[in-house]
Parts: structure tokens; C-alpha cells; sequence
């Protein structure tokens, strides 16, 4: 420990700390730019200049380190005099052209110089003008403000993998900006613009539409992916105008992906539904909310007279709330069935049986970064899990070891230790290989029935390296991918999993897909949760198609596994209810929309893929006539006579679905109590990769029209190798059909030597795609 | 140009070749190095050696290269490096030129000696970029030890190995800064690091390194083959040895000299010709473009070693001295300077980015007839302001130059400024 | 897109630094580029990033901060006049302006002809010789006097 004083007060710290650390501690803040306390130490801007005493110069607070015994004056008249001098440095190339700057009233330069900026500018020459860059459709450039701090740049290269961002030439004529005519392109992207101190790098979707003093701050959860990061939503009558970080260590540090900070377009989109409408004789009218909600128990009432209960299904999506979920379900076993389902996406149930309890992440997120050897298997990570391959690559910079079994050979923008790029026909096979060779390495017989399956399984290289890598160290974890979770072979890749890891001492987990997926298991909208009625899950409804459904937040032709059969059984339905925020594809199928609040209209709950309970209320008033769900669910109930709808807040549904102690234990489980293990063998039909775009993969971000004009919501393309393509006699670039059965769609075919022959890469959950079958299910490719 | 010889590291720049192997060998080369590995000496005795010849580094700050050594951790697990600074790129400055283009394997010596006390085992030697002659001289040089088994696995037949790969530069008198230097041989651009840490701890690729100048190197094998004491006693106390200066400007013969520190300058000046013949001297600029300016007067009763100039007011730096005559315009020879380092800035940290332009323009401005009354003392504040703020010591040559002029010559820009012309 | 000579010569320069680090023959690898195209293409620049493994930006900052690389089009020979005090005091702004009228464009130009074009340059290290300039960047020119520039640029017609 070592002590220092820093304007009279004195602070013990461990050595290798610095006076901004110490300052930090104590509540004293030092000027500064540069310094970010994610990013490495640049101490370019020498605002953070102080004096210390027996040095001959002012030195920078942000690197200079602590020695035992220091004196130090932040705000002495020689440190204000240093930083006046920097300050008055930044200001002189800088416009003063803060009245239209977004970044007023919240840039850290502005701010500064009001404390240490000259009232009048002693410099007479020529300000500098710097030319604008094209940074893509998120990121709007100022650059003439920038201030070359450097944040921007050392973000690219730490914490998002990949320098996109430079300062090219040199001296006053530097300038910060991409490669030339290159757009940025990381999924972390937005970032950059909160870190830019000054207003170089502001919001393209927001520019110009408010000022910050003129919006609200409300705290909320993203209802995106399984992370569940905190967001700050910015309200100004009653409209998202802007979504920014709300700072968690534990969670999102003080980042977000794109997708949760630009997603909130999709809430102010045209295509909100604000009405309730009935179709009648083939034409939707606006209804009122009486006479769609009568329409609607009437009709259930009659169904289920006629054809039973279980002539009814539910479909919902887990990024539904869990009181929502909750109710949805009581609903449906109210009304005298389990078929409830949350899981569209998913192919294969096999598991249900013996699954212990709601599949999640199995550990903490913030203590992934701390992992020393990991193993991902079906995943699509950056674009799945855009923060969580954050935190990985934050692993791997500390010498953590990443190995990769999955069809795709994506760029992580870190090193892989050892991978397995493989079909996804092979994907058991080679897990099964690494299981056997971690029983052999750590000498443990395999139990009976998982040997027989494995009996002509033959190790590969690829496995052996992996089950070596695995043993090593200390923290291990094994996590599925949502890939993984989508498989056709599902439980068989669950099953090799969960053995691998208890082979390798490792945490075993699955990546939550979406906000709730957590919170719909034990919500109970799943049809195999013990102590609650049991009934079809989501595939089982649309092969055997049911008379009637409920559609909670879904938006089936892109959110299930296999749109082809759930379009089939949708339109053959006597009637489908759609609670929807938007008017959608339910147009064509449904005969009553009822418009539902997303997330910013609401209060509600998530539970994230690491068991996080995150309530939050709603942020603006619900649109026109929208109502939230849970509301609606709790009037339907009542309408139709289920006992025990009688809430007066969703805090009371909450308590009901998750009583008022937290999270009980074992409720988190991926443990099953038996494996499910049926096949080991490869087939070599030609397979679909079908991975849901990042853009696409729930209903807010599919209409948000920032992030739709990235590079990463380009068409999908069929890619697969070229060996592939030269045996189906295609040449790379045609428009071919792809078909699954009677389903069909028609694109442009790639070539890409990346991909394992046997399979063709092909996003599912895309308007493009969604005529098609399973995500990884059987195609043929032709000439189109 | 001139070339004047003396005992150290000219000592055989009048023979045919003097930069071939084999004149090097015939006189005297590589015995140094062939007696530390054939004795096994230590490092600690070494160290010693040149800790006693109070060589000073030769790059311009004058540190005692001894100390310097004995800062590199001794028992280290990994690579350690040793880099020589051969890019040489302060106006004024054009003497480790010479010395690779005439003598390029003192050099090469005096590296393999340090990577043989410092324990390192790959060295780079990182090249001016604007002279691409040399670098070829040296990559030839470089072939020709290693052939001869001076460089290489096995050195001498012992288990000592040492190999040296020249790096060339390509244009940024900043990489000249130990730390940009080290950033350039990482492939990126030439932006100092703060310090510290220092190059011994996180040098080179992360590891402990020693950086050392061309001439510092090549004074090595002189101190070791003849003795610390020896080299001290060509000196004087606490400046051992000879010197490289580098004469230019308005004299009658520009060049390099080599002359034992301590050397009268007026010696020197007679050496270099004398001012350019009708005129009459003015001003000296004693250590390359960043060392204060310091009026004929003061220059003539100094003699060339640090502690002489110094105590002058201005520093020996690297020996460059840049002569001028009575038609010099002191506006306009600072107007050049200013331009230099605001052209040279590399741009990482503010006050030398902001300011160096802001000085530029301003002194620009007086020298064409627009300067205002104020300026002056705008002038000096913003180079107080530059000075002791930056990451790395270009702010401080950027801000000296200009306080020096205006302390000595501040007449001559208050004409230019009540006049809107010149007084010479 | 670079010969297999040009190739060769930056494996050789790859082989001077510890086998992960690439990086470290940029600057080499650019010379070489240059020396074959003239200048630096953003495609040479791609090229180089990608055969050396680091980021296309990265290699953009070196291009950019290095006064030596071309990345735009020039004329036939470059020709970088030192005009820094040394060279100041011998008669470097005579050389500019005689060299300027000969080839009728300026600093940062090119003459009409393309043949050539004309920089300022910094200290090369080398002010004994003053005035100086150098010549494509790899051929030094000292005590210039206008007639010893006019037989340069006869020579390199
Ligand atoms: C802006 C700047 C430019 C420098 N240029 C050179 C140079 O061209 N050659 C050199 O040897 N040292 C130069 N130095 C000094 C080096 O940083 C370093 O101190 C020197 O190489 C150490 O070698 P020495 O101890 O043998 O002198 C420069 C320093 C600064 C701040
Ligand atoms: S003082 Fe100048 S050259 Fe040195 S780091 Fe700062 S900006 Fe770069
Ligand atoms: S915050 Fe310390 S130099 Fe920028």
C-alpha cells in the first residue's frame, strides 16, 4: 500500500495505480479528455495536467503513476494554469459552433472551457476545417470539432476487435478517420459516439431532432438480446427520441451494441399498430377495444366448445415480459391446455422431459471476461450476443484459449485457440469426438448408454486440440449457441455439451437468445415446465395445426423455426389473434390485431440469460390506443371467466409469477437428468445454415431504418463453397431457388471457401427467406 | 564537405574503403570485441569500463551511457533489445551519416559489445530515411560482419549471438524520439510514448531495451580496446572523448570534425574555414536547430562541451553547429524553425499540435510585415505553455528555439513588427 | 498485384523481425510498393495490409505520417528540395525559385509535363552538403548550384 495526498486528503492505494485512479477514488475530479477508464492510457490531451510536488513539469493525472509519499495539487495556480494553457490549445481550432452542435449540453469540452477557458481567444490566425467522413448510416461526422483524443481509434482497437478508426497524417493536419471511403461496420459501433468528448462523432438517427437539455431520461432494459443491458431511454413528448448506456459493471459495462441503441427507430415506426381491427368479410376495420376483445372470447369460447381446448395454441416471443408470459400461459391452462410456447425458433424438444429447470447462461456474465478456457458451440456470437463476444475477446486478451465448433468460420476479431468449422449435419459428431477424447485424457469411462451411441465415432485432430485446450486452467466454461439451440439435433448437441463440460470441470451454459428467454421458462410459457398442465410446444402446434391461436408479440413467418409450416397452419386456423405493436404479416392471416405495448410503453420484467430479474416501468405513453399486454391478457381472462385475473398492477403479476424472494434455487438449470443422446452419424444431405440476422431478430430492430441500411442487413445471399457450387454446376454470383420441400425462395449464390461443404449458408427470419423451411433443415439448390 | 579525422571514430577516414570490413580489421577492428568474448568479461566489468570514459550519449540529451546500461534488467526471462538511433534528422545534424557511410562497422562493434553486456540478442538499427545510400552502405556492412562471423550465431566461435537488422525510416524527424522510434520498428506510426515506463522496462515489442545513438555506439569499441580512462583523458572531466561536430552554415568549409571535448570553439570555427570570407559572424546555433541560439559574442568564448555550452545558456545537443552570418534575418531563421517542428509535429499531444502551428503562423505573420504588438509576448507565453506539457521532448525544441530568440534578438522582431520589413 | 520481385524483397524484410510481428516490415513493404508503382494506391495499401496481416487503416496512419510514401499520383521523378535553415543559409531559396520557374509549378506541384514534381522537404541529415535534394527519394543531390540542377534535369529527361 502506498500512501499519497492529493489536495490535502490523504488515500492508501496499491502500487500501479494512477493520480486519476487516486483522484477518482476520493470524489476529486481532474479535467481530462482522453482518459476513458475502459480504454489504454494515450495522455494525449494533457488537460488532466497537475503539479506534484518536487516534479519540474506538470504532470498528466491520467499516467502518471502513484509513488509512496506524493504530493499532489489538482487545482493548485500552477495546475490551473497548465490546463488553462491546454485548454486554451484545444479552443483555438476548434468551431465555436455550439449553438447547432448536438453534442450541447452534453460535451465535456463545453463544459471545461466555461471553468478553464478564456472569456475572449488570444488566436487570430485561420481555424483549421476538416473534411466530413462517410461513417455509414449510425455515426454522423463533425469532424473540424474533433480534438484527436484518440478515443474513438484505441475503442476499435480494444474493445471492439477491430481498428476501423485511425489518425491518419500527421501534426495539426492529422485527422481522425476510417480507411478511405470505408464506412465503420462494427457491431459495437455506436459507442464511439458517447465516447467522443466533443461533437466530432454524434448520432446519425438523432442528429438534429432535439436538444439533450429538451429530453427526459427514463432508465429501462433492452428488450433485444440475452444480455439485458441497462438503457437510459431520452424522451421528449412522449416519443423514444434516443437511447444511450446506463452504466453496469455487471452487465453491459458502459457499452451497448448497436442494436440496443439504434433499435428504438423501429418504435416510432409507421407500421405501429394503434388501433384494435377486425377483419370482416375479408376487410380489416378499426374496432374499438370492447368489440375486438369481445370478438375475441367469443370466438375462443366457441372454439373450444366445438374442438376442445387443445384445439387452441399460444405463441409468444421471449421478448415478451414475464408478466405478459405469465399471463398468457395462466390463460391458456385457464382455459384448459398447456399448449404454450415461446421457444419458435427452436426445432427440436426432445429435452423437454428431462430438462431440470430454465437453460441459461450457467454463470455471471461480468465473469466471463475472467474465463481461461472456453468452448462455443452454434453460435453465431457477434452478431447473436454483440456484448458477450465483447467479453470473450476480453478473455482471449488475457490469455484465455476460444475454441469453435460451428458451421460458420465468422471473424471474431480475436484468436481462436483451435476450431471445428463443420456442417451442421456433423456438429454432434464432432462433439462427440471432443467428449471421447476428454475421457480419454482425464481417464473417466463414459456412461453406457452415451458409449454405445459414440461407439464409431473417430477423434479428429480438430477435437483432440480442443479437449487438450479445455483441460487446461482453471476457469472453463462451455456455452451453446443460439445455433446450437436452433439445431434439428438440439438435444443430442445439449446433451454431448453438458458431458463435455462435466469432462472438462467447466461452467455449462446457454446463450440466451433474447431478453426473456430466462423469464418465459419460468413464466411457464413453455408446455413442459413441471407443475404446470402440460400441452404441444411451438412445433409440435404448427405440424399439427390447431383450430385457434394466440399470438403474443410473434410474428411467426420470421420468428419460427420453420415459417412454411407455421404460415400452413396459421392460414388453415379457424381464427388467430395477433397482439401485436405492429401491423405485420398477421394481416394476411389474422382476424384480429390488438395493438400491444413494446417495452417503452410498459412496465414489465426480463430475466437475463444469466438470471438477472430486471424490472423497469414504461418510458413513454402507449401509442394511439395501444394497451400493455399484460393488461389486455388480465381483461381476456376475466372476459372469458379464468379465475384469478384480478390484478391491479403488473408489480402483482410479477409477484405471481416470480414470488417475492428472488429466484428460487435450481430454477436456473441447463442439467438434464438423463442424456438424450440418439445419433452420432453424419448424413451428407445438403443442410441449410439459417441463422437469424442480427438485424432481424425481434420486431422492434426489424423496423428500425438506421440499422436496416448497414452493411450487416444486406439481402441474404446462398454462400456456400465453391466445390459445392461447382457440383451443382452454379456459378458463383447467379440467382438460384432454394427450396425446402414445396417451399421456396430466390437469390443470388456465393461462393465462399469458409463454409464446410454440405451446407448452404442462408439467413432465416428475413422477408427474403421466410417462404422457406427449417433454419437448419434439408435444401436443394438450383439454377434460378 | 569536410571531413577532419581524429582518434576515435574517424581515426581512418582518409584510407581507400575505410568503410570495408577489411580496413576496419587492419586497424584495430573488432579486437575489442573479440578480447571481451575470448576473456568472458563481465557485463559489471564492462559497465565499468564505460561508466569510467564518462561518455555521454551522443543524441542530444547527453546522458551518461554507463548509467543507461546498468538501468537494463540483467536476469530477465524473453527477448531484450538494442536499437541505435540513426535517425538523425535535426537540422544541423548530419554526423552518424558519415559514420555509417565511413565507418560503419565501429558501429556494428559497438552494438555486439552492448548486446554482449546487455544479454540481448537481436538488435535494430533504425535509418534515417532521406539517406537511402547509407542504408544500402550499412546493409553491405551488416552482410559483411556476418560473414566474417562478427554478427550471428556463435560469434567468434563462442556462444555468443547477436543479430543486427537495419531498419530504414521513411520521412518523420520525430522517430528520431527513442520511444517513436520504437513505435515505428513496430510497424506504426512514429508517436511517442509517455514515459514511464522507460525503454529499459517496456522498450521494443513490450520487452527491455536500450537505445543508444550511431556515434555513442561507435565511441564503444575504442573505450574497450583502449580503456575508459583513455577515452576520458582525450576529454575532459565529465565530457569524455572526442566528438563529432557537425559544422554548417555560413562558414567557408562545412563538415565534420571530430576534436577532443573541450575544444575551443573559435578552434573549431578555424577548422570549418572560418565565416564565409566578407562577412562577419553573428549568431551560433551550437547543438542543432532545438539548442538555443546564442549571439557570436557569447559563442566565441565557450568551448564545445557540454558543460561549457551549457553554462552559456543554450546545450551542446548533438554537436551540430549551424553558423550565421550578419545577413541573417533572425525573423525569418525562426520563421524556418518554427515551420520545421509545426511540420514535424506528430500530431498525439495538444499543446505541441495546437501550438506549434499557432507559433508558426504568428512568427510567419511578423516576418511578413503584419505582426501586431502584442505578439511578442503572445509568442512567449504559448511556447511556456508548449514547454514541459508534451508526451515527448519535441514540444520543448519547438518552444526553446523561439524563447532563446527573443531573449537575444528581440529587437530585430520588434523592427519587423513597428516596421513591417526587415533591419539586416 | 505487386511482382514477385517486389515480393521477395519484403519477405526479406518480414525475416528481419520476430516471427509475429509482420507489422514491423510496413514501412519496408511500402517502399517497395512504391518503388514499383510510383505511388500508393488504395488498393497497394490493402494489399500490403493484408499480406502483412494488420488492420487496412493501420497501414493508412504509416502511409500518411511518413513524408517519404506518395499517395497520390505524381509526376515522373520527384524531386524534394531541403529548404531548412541549414540549407536555408546556403542558398536553398535561390535553388527553389530557380527550380520553380524551370519547371513552372510549385512546392506540392507537378510541371505540366509530368515529369516532374517538386517538394519541400525537411532536414535529410545531411547539411554539410547544403543545398540539397533528393531525388525519387533514394538519390541524394548536395552543393546545388542552379547549373548543377539544370544538368540533373537533363539527366533525368
Ligand atoms: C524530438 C526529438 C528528436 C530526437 N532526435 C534524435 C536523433 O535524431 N538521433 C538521436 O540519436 N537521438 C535523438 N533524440 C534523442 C533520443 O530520444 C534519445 O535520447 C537518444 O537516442 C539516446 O541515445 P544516447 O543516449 O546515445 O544519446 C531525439 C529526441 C527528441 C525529443
Ligand atoms: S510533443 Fe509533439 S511530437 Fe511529441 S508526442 Fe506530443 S505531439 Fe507528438
Ligand atoms: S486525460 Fe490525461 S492527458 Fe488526456
Amino acid at each position: 500500500m502506498l500512501e499519497i495526498e492529493i489536495d490535502g486528503n490523504k488515500i492508501q492505494m496499491t502500487a500501479g495505480g494512477t493520480i486519476m485512479e487516486a483522484a477518482a477514488q476520493i470524489g476529486i475530479y481532474i479535467p481530462h479528455f482522453c482518459y476513458h477508464k475502459k480504454l489504454s492510457i494515450a495522455a494525449n490531451c494533457r488537460m488532466c495536467l497537475v503539479q506534484v510536488e518536487k516534479a519540474a513539469k506538470p504532470l498528466p493525472a491520467c499516467a502518471t503513476p502513484i509513488t509512496d509519499g506524493m504530493k499532489v495539487f489538482t487545482k493548485s495556480d500552477y495546475a490551473v494554469k497548465a490546463q488553462k494553457g491546454v485548454m486554451e490549445f484545444l479552443l483555438i481550432n476548434h468551431p465555436l459552433d455550439c449553438p447547432i452542435c448536438d453534442q450541447g449540453g452534453e460535451c465535456s469540452l463545453q463544459d471545461l472551457a466555461v471553468g478553464y477557458g478564456g472569456s475572449s481567444s488570444r488566436y487570430q490566425e485561420a481555424k483549421r476545417v476538416v473534411k466530413e467522413k462517410d461513417l455509414g448510416p449510425l455515426v454522423a461526422t463533425d469532424m473540424t470539432r474533433c480534438i484527436h483524443c484518440t478515443r474513438c481509434v484505441r475503442f476499435g482497437q480494444e474493445i471492439a476487435g477491430i481498428m476501423e478508426m485511425g489518425q491518419v497524417g500527421r501534426g495539426e493536419h492529422s485527422e481522425i478517420m476510417p480507411f478511405i471511403s470505408k464506412t465503420i461496420d462494427s457491431e459495437l459501433s455506436g459507442n464511439i459516439i458517447d465516447l467522443c468528448p466533443v461533437g466530432a462523432l454524434t448520432s446519425k438517427p438523432f442528429r438534429y431532432t432535439a436538444r439533450s437539455w429538451e429530453l427526459s431520461r427514463r432508465k429501462s432494459v433492452s428488450p433485444h438480446d440475452g444480455l439485458g443491458s441497462n438503457l437510459i431511454v431520452q424522451v421528449k413528448d412522449s416519443r423514444v427520441m434516443r437511447v444511450l448506456p446506463l452504466e453496469n459493471e455487471a452487465v453491459n459495462e458502459c457499452w451497448l451494441s448497436d442494436k440496443d441503441r439504434f433499435a428504438y427507430e423501429g418504435l416510432n415506426s409507421e407500421q405501429r399498430l394503434s388501433r384494435p381491427m377486425l377483419k370482416q368479410d375479408g376487410k380489416w376495420l378499426e374496432v374499438d377495444w370492447q368489440t375486438a376483445l369481445e370478438y375475441v372470447a367469443n370466438g375462443l369460447k366457441q372454439i373450444r366448445e366445438q374442438h376442445g381446448a387443445d384445439s387452441i395454441g399460444a405463441l409468444a416471443t421471449s421478448h415478451q415480459t414475464v408478466e405478459e408470459l405469465y399471463l398468457l400461459q395462466k390463460l391458456m391452462r385457464g382455459l384448459g391446455t398447456g399448449n404454450v410456447d415461446s421457444r419458435l425458433a427452436q426445432a427440436d424438444f426432445r429435452l423437454d422431459a428431462s430438462l431440470q429447470g430454465a437453460p441459461w447462461l450457467g454463470m455471471a456474465v461480468a465473469d466471463i471476461s475472467k474465463l481461461q478456457r472456453v468452448l462455443v458451440i452454434g453460435s453465431t456470437l457477434r452478431n447473436d450476443h454483440p456484448l458477450l463476444a465483447h467479453r470473450l475477446r476480453q478473455a482471449v486478451k488475457h490469455g484465455a484459449q476460444l475454441n469453435l465448433v460451428n458451421p460458420v468460420d465468422d471473424d471474431l476479431l480475436t484468436k481462436l485457440a483451435n476450431k471445428a468449422i463443420v456442417a451442421p449435419q456433423a456438429m454432434v459428431n464432432t462433439l462427440a469426438q471432443i467428449a471421447l477424447a476428454l475421457a480419454e485424457a482425464t481417464q473417466t469411462e463414459l456412461p453406457a448408454a452415451i458409449k454405445a451411441v459414440l461407439a464409431d465415432v473417430t477423434v479428429g485432430a480438430a477435437a483432440r486440440a480442443i479437449a487438450a485446450s479445455l483441460t487446461g486452467a482453471e476457469r472453463r466454461a462451455v456455452f451453446l449457441g443460439n445455433l446450437a439451440q436452433h439445431h434439428p439435433q438440439y438435444a443430442d448437441l445439449h446433451s454431448l455439451a453438458e458431458v463435455i463440460a462435466r469432462l472438462a470441470g467447466a461452467n455449462f451454459g446457454c446463450l440466451g437468445e433474447s431478453a426473456n428467454s430466462v423469464g418465459a421458462y419460468i413464466a411457464g410459457a413453455v408446455p413442459s415446465k413441471s407443475g404446470l398442465k402440460a400441452g404441444m410446444n411451438a412445433a409440435a402446434m404448427m405440424a399439427t395445426p390447431r383450430k385457434a391461436y394466440l399470438l403474443l408479440g410473434a410474428e411467426p413467418e420470421l420468428d419460427c423455426n420453420d415459417p412454411a409450416a407455421a404460415m400452413h397452419a396459421l392460414q388453415s386456423a379457424d381464427m388467430v389473434v395477433a397482439m401485436s405493436a405492429y401491423k405485420h404479416s398477421a394481416l394476411e392471416y389474422a382476424d384480429v390485431l390488438l395493438p400491444i405495448a413494446p417495452f417503452s410503453e410498459t412496465s414489465g420484467t426480463f430475466i437475463s440469460t444469466e438470471g438477472r430479474v430486471q424490472s423497469f416501468n414504461g418510458t413513454v405513453k402507449p401509442l394511439g390506443e395501444t394497451r400493455p399486454a399484460w393488461k389486455v391478457l388480465r381483461v381476456l381472462g376475466t372476459m372469458l371467466g379464468v379465475k384469478g385475473f384480478d390484478y391491479d398492477t403488473s408489480e402483482a403479476v410479477r409477484q405471481d409469477a416470480l414470488g417475492s424472494n428472488g429466484l428460487a434455487a435450481g430454477v436456473l438449470n441447463n442439467s438434464l437428468s438423463g442424456p438424450v443422446l440418439q445419433s452420432a452419424a453424419i448424413t451428407d444431405t445438403l443442410t441449410r445454415v439459417g441463422e437469424v440476422p442480427m438485424y432481424q431478430a425481434d420486431a422492434i430492430v426489424r423496423r428500425a431504418a438506421s440499422l436496416h441500411s448497414t452493411r450487416a442487413a444486406a439481402l441474404p445471399n446462398a454462400s456456400m463453397h465453391s466445390a459445392l457450387l461447382a457440383r451443382l454446376g452454379l456459378a458463383d454470383g447467379a440467382m438460384v431457388t432454394v427450396r425446402q420441400g414445396e417451399a421456396r425462395a430466390v437469390v443470388r449464390a456465393l461462393a465462399d471457401d469458409h463454409l464446410p461443404d454440405h451446407c448452404v449458408r442462408l439467413a432465416a427470419a428475413h422477408p427474403l427467406t421466410a417462404t422457406l423451411g427449417a433454419m437448419l433443415g434439408e435444401v436443394s439448390v438450383e439454377r434460378a | 564537405m569536410v571531413i577532419k579525422g581524429g582518434e576515435v571514430i574517424f581515426n581512418t577516414v582518409h584510407l581507400p574503403e575505410s568503410w570495408k570490413l577489411s580496413t576496419y580489421v587492419a586497424n584495430g577492428g573488432y579486437a575489442a570485441l573479440r578480447k571481451i568474448l575470448s576473456e568472458k568479461t563481465s557485463a559489471e566489468t564492462i559497465i565499468a569500463e564505460v561508466k569510467k570514459s564518462a561518455l555521454r550519449g551522443r543524441g542530444g540529451a547527453g546522458f551518461p551511457t554507463g548509467l543507461k546500461w546498468s538501468f537494463m534488467p540483467r536476469h530477465f526471462d524473453g527477448d531484450k533489445y538494442l536499437v541505435c538511433n540513426s535517425d538523425e534528422g535535426e537540422p544541423g545534424t548530419f554526423k552518424d551519416r558519415d559514420i555509417m557511410q565511413l565507418n560503419p562497422h565501429a558501429l556494428i562493434e559497438g552494438m555486439a559489445i552492448a548486446a554482449y553486456t546487455l544479454g540481448t540478442r537481436r538488435g535494430y538499427n533504425y535509418i534515417h530515411g532521406e539517406i537511402w545510400e547509407t542504408y544500402e552502405r550499412m546493409e553491405a556492412a551488416v552482410e559483411e560482419a556476418k560473414a566474417a562471423g562478427f554478427l550471428g550465431d556463435n560469434i567468434c566461435g563462442t556462444d555468443f549471438s547477436f543479430h543486427l537488422f537495419n531498419h530504414h525510416g521513411y520521412g518523420a524527424y520525430i522517430c528520431g524520439e527513442e520511444t517513436a522510434l520504437l513505435e515505428s520498428i513496430e510497424g506504426k506510426k512514429g508517436q511517442p510514448r509517455f514515459k514511464p515506463p522507460f525503454p529499459a522496462s517496456f522498450g521494443l515489442y513490450g520487452k527491455p531495451t536500450t537505445i543508444n545513438n550511431t556515434e555513442t555506439f561507435a565511441s564503444i569499441p575504442y573505450i574497450i580496446r583502449e580503456g575508459g580512462q583513455k577515452f576520458l583523458e582525450l576529454g575532459k572531466p565529465n565530457n569524455g572523448g572526442t566528438k563529432l561536430f557537425s559544422v554548417s552554415g555560413h562558414v567557408n568549409r562545412p563538415g565534420n570534425f571530430e576534436v577532443p571535448m573541450g575544444t575551443p570553439f573559435a578552434e573549431l570555427l578555424e577548422m570549418a574555414g572560418g565565416i564565409r570570407d566578407g562577412h562577419t559572424f553573428k549568431a551560433c546555433i551550437p547543438g542543432g536547430s532545438s539548442t538555443p541560439v546564442l549571439p557570436a559574442e557569447i559563442m566565441m568564448q565557450c568551448t564545445m562541451d557540454y558543460d561549457s555550452i551549457a553554462k552559456a545558456g543554450s546545450a551542446l545537443g548533438a554537436g551540430s553547429v549551424i553558423i550565421m552570418d550578419e545577413t541573417v534575418c533572425m525573423v525569418k531563421a525562426l520563421e524556418r524553425l518554427s515551420y520545421f517542428y509545426f511540420e514535424e509535429s506528430c500530431g498525439q499531444c495538444t499543446p505541441c499540435r495546437e501550438g506549434t502551428g499557432w507559433l508558426y503562423r504568428v512568427i510567419h505573420r511578423i516576418e511578413h510585415g503584419q505582426g501586431r504588438p502584442e505578439d511578442l509576448d503572445l509568442l512567449s507565453d504559448v511556447a511556456h505553455n508548449i514547454g514541459g506539457r508534451t508526451i515527448c521532448g519535441l514540444g520543448d525544441a519547438a518552444a526553446m528555439p523561439v524563447q532563446a530568440m527573443l531573449k537575444h534578438y528581440r529587437h530585430e522582431f520588434e523592427h519587423h513588427i513597428e516596421h513591417g520589413k526587415c533591419m539586416v | 498485384m505487386l511482382s514477385p520481385d517486389s515480393i521477395a524483397q519484403i519477405d526479406y524484410e518480414i525475416a528481419k523481425y520476430p516471427v509475429n510481428q509482420r507489422q514491423s516490415a510496413v514501412m519496408s513493404a511500402l517502399r517497395i510498393a512504391q518503388v514499383e508503382k510510383g505511388w500508393l494506391s488504395t488498393e497497394t495499401m490493402d494489399f500490403v495490409a493484408d499480406y502483412l496481416g494488420m488492420p487496412a487503416i493501420a497501414v493508412y496512419e504509416v502511409a500518411t505520417f511518413y513524408n517519404m510514401y506518395n499517395t497520390a499520383p505524381l509526376g515522373r521523378h520527384k524531386i524534394t528540395l531541403c529548404t531548412n535553415i541549414s540549407c536555408a543559409l546556403m542558398g536553398a531559396p535561390e535553388i527553389a525559385e530557380h527550380l520553380k520557374e524551370k519547371l513552372g509549378c510549385g512546392f506540392g506541384e507537378t510541371s505540366e509535363d509530368n515529369r516532374f514534381t517538386l517538394k519541400e522537404g525537411e532536414c535529410m541529415g545531411a547539411c554539410g552538403d547544403a543545398p540539397l535534394c533528393m531525388i525519387n527519394n533514394h538519390r541524394m543531390e548536395g552543393f546545388l548550384t542552379p547549373e548543377k540542377v539544370d544538368s540533373i534535369l537533363e539527366e533525368l529527361k
